[in-house]
């Protein structure tokens, strides 16, 4: 028999059952429609952090305290660590030659008050270079420069959301604020950027290194940040930063230099791994509605005995009423998989418009992944009932009532 | 065109073995009128399925046209139901969701017949049958006598050598069975083999042949 007739025989009974028909199609239409939105805000999230790591400057590399694993990503700030100091970064800088800048940075925390308001917020110890280094644009005022760092003034440049919750509407230049114990002049306004890997870039203020380190009474820094000449240097410029440390850690290397390429690595290895857990947690779904299927077509087969067994009396082969049987469970997934991807979009696209901070990307390989499996398991769901029909005696099918 | 050798037939059921069929030798020439009489349960429609190639003999010889069934696959029995069967049954055995057109031209569907075609055969049918004017009606919205029309068709439609009719009439009035027996007659005079079992006498008395079966064995009438 060819084909086209086994569609229209199978299209004719899945029609005489619509409701049926139609509920277990939504069990794959949810499957593949979940597969595609949970792997499109995976993928969302993946692209959302690459965006964002590329926004905060290229071609650096950051050197932490502490041996960490190639593929740890995260550095454990143990005291055990023997330290970075700010003379260290010096040193590299002046010694390097593949490298543009090396930022002894300083990380804390500490209250800002200015006339009774005030806020917890992160205070960053940095040099001139940082803010190009970071691509951090200064909105008003001027940036951290040398001589301030030099001299260890007492001067800051405050993120966008420190500056409107701290100082308001009034003109912040030249503004005297207290962090810590110490007043410290406001010399800059940083252009708004926003947030990024879930925090708030502007809710930041800079004061030179030299000052954080006073501020914090501590010499240890939470990272060198170094530019690299160029792309193409970073291995190089990487050997170079490793041999001046290590001379001066006697020998030992107790530190990790992490080029932003690994850290977006590490973090994309994350990211596939939760959108592979997400994209498998939908596909049980997509599985149940298979089993679905599979009940539904058991059924169908056993109500439809008698036709079967009329079928075999005019003619039809094992072959012809297992196709039939097995076209319809296809049919099922198909169509449903289908509904799934227009409901599986619908949902993403919705999702990310109604909720602008989920990032959601819809991949083509996701979808088309989604389709086939639903067209396997119409498949695989789909043989154990339909071999059940073909193989029914005609003489006993005939009976049935 | 069908001949049976010393044809045997048993069930397995739990326990025990039933023979249903002892040994029955019939030869049936082409363009006989045949009918098979007996009591239920003597194996005339047993008979008829293994004639019908619904089922094999437990031993035995069955040539049709020549062949031997037993040396037939599955494939090979479906293929010989679809053209050189056509069978009738007392309770018309039609797909209740498809249409009368769509039953009669089901055989077609499985010999790769194109549409048109299909549908011009069934509906010359039909006007054989005098039931043009219901081709689009569900065998639920047919009268007995008009569903067993339909399914006359259905067994016509791909020009088969035999035609198989177990109680045609069983489940119809007297009147209408009579009528009934009337296409039987006119598609007999055709040319076509008919084969058919009953346990009425009148309806019996049509046929130009009637043998009887008791207990599995061939009663008169076979030779």
């Amino acid at each position: 028999m060819q084909i086209v007739e086994t569609i229209n025989i199978a299209k004719d009974s899945l029609f005489v059952n619509k409701i049926r028909s139609a509920l277990t199609m939504i069990g794959i239409i949810i499957g593949v429609g979940a597969v595609i939105l949970l792997v499109s805000i995976g993928e969302g999230a993946r692209r959302e952090i690459y965006k964002e790591l590329g926004e905060l400057g290229s071609n650096i590399l950051i050197v932490v305290p502490g041996k960490t694993s190639k593929e740890g990503g995260m550095h454990m700030g143990t005291s055990v660590v023997r330290k970075i100091t700010y003379e260290e970064a010096r040193f590299v800088e002046k010694r390097a030659k593949n490298i543009i800048h090396a930022v002894p940075v300083i990380v804390g925390t500490s209250w800002i008050k200015y006339k009774g308001k005030s806020r917890d917020t992160y205070i960053v110890g940095v040099t001139e270079p940082y803010f190009d280094i970071r691509n951090l644009k200064i909105e008003v005022g001027r940036g951290i420069n040398a001589s301030d760092v030099d001299s260890r003034q007492k001067v800051c440049v405050l993120g966008r959301t420190v500056k409107k919750e701290v100082i308001g509407d009034a003109n912040p230049l030249g503004a005297v604020v207290s962090i810590g114990d110490a007043k410290y002049r406001v010399i800059g306004i940083m252009a708004p950027k926003g947030m990024a890997l879930g925090f708030d870039i502007d809710d930041v203020v800079f004061i030179p290194t030299t000052s954080a380190m006073e501020l914090f009474d501590t010499d240890r820094l939470f990272n060198i940040t170094v530019k690299v000449r160029n792309a193409e240097l970073i291995d190089e410029a990487k050997k170079e930063i490793k041999g001046v440390l290590i001379r001066r850690h006697a020998n030992k290397e107790d530190f990790t230099i992490l080029s932003q390429d690994e850290m977006i690595a590490v973090m994309g290895k994350i990211l596939n791994i939760m959108t592979a857990v997400l994209a498998g947690i939908a596909a049980i779904s997509l599985v149940v509605g298979g089993i679905g299927i599979m009940n539904i077509m058991l059924v169908s087969v056993k109500e439809r005995t008698k036709e079967i067994g009329i079928r075999k009396a005019v003619g039809a082969k094992n072959r012809d009423i297992l196709l039939q049987f097995l076209v319809e469970s296809v049919i099922l997934s198909v169509i449903g998989g289908l509904g799934g991807i227009v409901f599986g979009i619908t949902l993403s696209v919705g999702l990310h418009y109604f909720f602008d901070f989920l990032p959601t990307h819809i991949t083509w390989w996701s979808v088309v992944i989604a389709f086939l499996f639903s067209g396997m398991i119409g498949v695989f769901f789909g043989v154990y009932p339909a071999r059940k029909a073909a193989l029914y005696d005609p003489i006993v099918a005939l009976r049935y009532e | 065109m069908v001949i049976l050798d010393d044809i045997r037939k048993s069930y397995i059921l739990p326990g025990r073995v039933v023979e249903v069929l002892k040994g029955i030798s019939l030869e049936i020439k082409k363009g006989e009128f045949l009918s098979i009489m007996g009591p239920s349960g003597s194996g005339k429609s047993t008979l008829l399925n293994l004639i019908g190639c619904l089922d094999r003999p437990t031993s035995g010889k069955y040539l049709l046209d020549g062949i031997d069934i037993n040396t037939l696959s599955d494939n090979d029995l479906a293929e010989i139901r679809n053209k050189k069967i056509g069978f009738v049954f007392q309770n018309f055995n039609l797909i209740p969701r498809l249409s009368a057109v769509k039953n009669i031209v089901l055989p077609l569907l499985y010999s790769g017949i194109p549409s048109e075609e299909r549908n011009k055969r069934a509906f010359e049918l039909l006007q054989k049958v005098s039931l043009s004017h219901r081709a689009n009606h569900l065998p639920s919205e047919l009268s007995g006598g008009e569903q067993q029309r339909v399914s006359i068709a259905r067994a016509l439609i791909n020009n088969p050598s035999l035609i198989l009719a177990d109680e045609p009439t069983g489940n119809l009035d007297s009147k209408t069975g009579h009528e009934i027996m009337d296409i039987f007659k006119s598609i007999h005079k055709e040319g076509a083999s008919i084969i058919m079992v009953t346990h009425e006498k009148s309806i019996s008395e049509h046929a130009e042949r009637i043998i009887t079966i008791k207990d599995g064995v061939c009663f008169s009438g076979c030779y």
